[in-house]
């Protein structure tokens, strides 16, 4: 089994976005930017199933900017046995980022695509479920528990009611959910021999894959803030404010 | 024709809570709403649907494969519904979120996640960067609209409709890929999180599952739900069911209340839309105190044996 994993670039979780000046868009200028957490996640998966023998290789890729070398450098470091950028300046959508992601797959062959269930940028939590639809195969999302039987694969999904299993046949896609495991450290001679593995980049007019129709992007606004309130010094007075702001009676 | 269908979340037996906000999201867009209920036998759930105030039809789909839903069934029946429709909705839980981008991504409509604000019939506010940013979409006019509507914006459209309830049958192959194995619920007789009106979160500093009855005990006292964070879920104090926040539920009950949360901007995107937010947390530099309308700081072991008292 090959297994693909999208890996996203994202500004790093730790740091709280905000909206430039004019609205156009968030401030990206000197902010550290990650592999977004759940694609590590991903990844992470994807080595301990090829760590168990399951896999015979990994191949990592990302839609975006040249700069989005550095994460993939980090995903071959991590395990990846080699990556794909496929460079844009546009910041694609998920109905984009599917068919480019579809394609890739098709030219690769490979049979599972484990990939994050959300990209912490846009939030949308579509691109997996749409990469499927186009596919023509099932997709396992919000996983936290993945094995193979027989051609098939058995995911433990986290929904809203508790913890739902499904069976789905291979190929498919399978989409990571925080509790799937935690992500190795990277070493210092993991970094040096990853400089060695193939990296290849390719422009995404030259993939041939037709833009759907998008959403137009408008104004960014912050939150409405939440007026940050203020300390009380005892029980006694926390009950009377409750009673006051008439939230206990 | 200007239409919009909104797919019903349920269990087989009770609508989901979360169908009467989307419906309310759904009318701001102006047009008439149907209700959709795929189901192996829809009958209960479709009569609740026709009890909501505002939906115009509610159609039954009912065949054996709809018994448990899955993404990979339901999308291409959703695909084909939606022929008679400009917008599609679906709730933003996990339930819709999982469904409604495969429905979507059929239809080649780039879906609109998280709607938390209806503009006009093709414009939206959603949140973004774990609701640190809000943006405007707009979404094209010449494909059918799709999106998922963030329960915690919108108020449960009343009851006292009596929406006519009408038999669809589509003719639709569906694959046989995917298969529901079991469903783990984690059996509470405490009120739902997301439609609570009050909520009682622990995290870390709860210290361990054991403990984690202090927070339940108080929860009691109160009437409210209990979450708790990431950190609570991870450490195993509590079912992932629980979790509050960016990856788990956002709530907006009138009183959020939580103990031993330190305030990481992943968990405070849940809460947002609260009332009154309480938070009691031993260390006064706790981030969670910047955004708490009223904070107490000290150790929870001591101040909610003091509050249980204290409420009487
Ligand atoms: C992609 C991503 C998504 C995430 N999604 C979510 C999410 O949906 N929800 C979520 O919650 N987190 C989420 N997280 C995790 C989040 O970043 C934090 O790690 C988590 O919220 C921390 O939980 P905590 O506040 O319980 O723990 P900590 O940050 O460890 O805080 C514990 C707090 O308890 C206090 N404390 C300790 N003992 C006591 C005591 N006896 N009395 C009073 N106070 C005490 C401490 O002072 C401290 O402030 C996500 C992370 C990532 C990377
Ligand atoms: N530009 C991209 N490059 C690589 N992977 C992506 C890209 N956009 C989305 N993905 C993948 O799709 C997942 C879900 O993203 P989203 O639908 O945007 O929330 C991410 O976790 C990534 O695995």
């Amino acid at each position: 089994m090959k297994i693909l994993v999208p890996i996203k670039r994202t500004i790093d979780y730790n740091i709280k976005a905000k909206v430039t000046r004019d609205g156009s868009g968030v401030v990206t200028d000197g902010v550290k930017m990650s592999i977004n957490p759940f694609d590590e996640i991903a990844l992470e998966e994807a080595i301990r199933i090829k760590e168990r023998g399951e896999a015979e290789e990994i191949i990592a890729v990302s839609i975006g900017v040249s700069g989005a070398q550095q994460q993939l450098r980090t995903a071959l470091a991590m395990g990846a046995d080699r990556a794909i950028l496929v460079e844009t300046e546009e910041a694609t959508q998920p109905l984009h980022a599917a068919r480019i992601l579809l394609k890739i797959r098709e030219e690769e062959g490979t049979d599972l695509v484990l990939m994050g269930k959300q990209a912490i940028d846009d939030d949308a939590n579509q691109t997996g479920q749409m990469l499927a639809a186009l596919w023509g195969r099932p997709q396992a999302t919000f996983t936290s528990k993945l094995t193979f039987e027989d051609g098939w694969l058995k995911a433990t999904r986290e929904v809203d009611a508790g913890l739902e299993t499904i069976a789905v046949e291979l190929p498919a896609v399978v989409t990571t959910d925080l509790r799937l495991n935690e992500p190795r450290f990277v070493k210092m001679p993991d970094i040096m021999k990853a400089k060695r593995k193939p990296l290849d980049q390719r422009k995404l007019e030259e993939l041939g894959v037709e833009a759907p129709a998008k959403l137009e992007v408008g104004t960014h606004e912050p939150p409405p803030e939440r007026k940050g309130g203020h300390k009380v010094e005892s029980v006694d007075e926390l009950v009377a404010e409750l009673k006051e702001r008439g939230v206990l009676s | 024709m200007s239409r919009t269908l909104l797919i019903a979340e349920h269990d087989g037996k009770q609508l989901n809570p979360s169908t009467a906000k989307a419906l309310t999201g759904a009318l701001a867009v102006g047009h008439p709403v149907d209700i959709a209920v795929f189901a192996a036998d829809a009958g209960p759930v479709a009569e609740q649907a026709a009890s909501l105030e505002g939906a115009d039809k509610v159609l039954k789909v009912e065949r054996a494969e709809n018994e448990h839903p899955l993404a990979a069934t339901l999308a291409p029946q959703i695909e084909a519904l939606a022929a008679d429709y400009s917008h599609v909705f679906m709730p933003s839980t996990t339930f819709g979120k999982d469904v409604m981008p495969r429905a979507a991504a059929l239809l080649g409509s780039p879906q609109v996640s998280d709607i938390m604000e209806v503009l006009d019939a093709h414009s939206f506010k959603r949140p973004i960067y774990a609701n640190n940013v809000i943006v405007t979409v707009k979404a094209p006019s010449d494909t059918v609209v799709t999106g998922t509507i963030r329960t915690a914006s919108f108020k449960d459209a009343p009851a006292g409709g009596q929406a006519e309830i009408t038999d669809k049958s589509l003719d639709v192959e569906l694959p046989g890929h995917s298969r529901f194995v079991e469903l783990e619920v984690h059996k509470s007789d405490r009120p739902d999180l997301q439609s609570a009106q009050r909520v009682v979160s622990g995290g870390r500093g709860v210290g361990n599952k054991e403990n984690f009855e202090i927070i339940y005990r108080i929860a009691d006292k109160l009437g409210a739900g209990v979450g708790a964070s990431r950190a609570a879920v991870d450490a195993g104090f509590v079912p992932n069911d629980m979790q509050v926040g960016q990856t788990g539920k956002i709530v907006a009950p009138e009183l959020y209340m939580c103990f031993g949360i330190s305030g990481a901007i992943q968990h405070v995107t849940g809460i947002k839309d609260a009332g009154t937010i309480v938070a009691v947390n031993k260390d006064p530099d706790a981030p969670i105190f910047e955004i708490a309308d009223i904070g107490l700081v000290g150790d929870l072991f001591e101040i909610i044996p003091e509050l249980e008292e204290k409420l009487g």
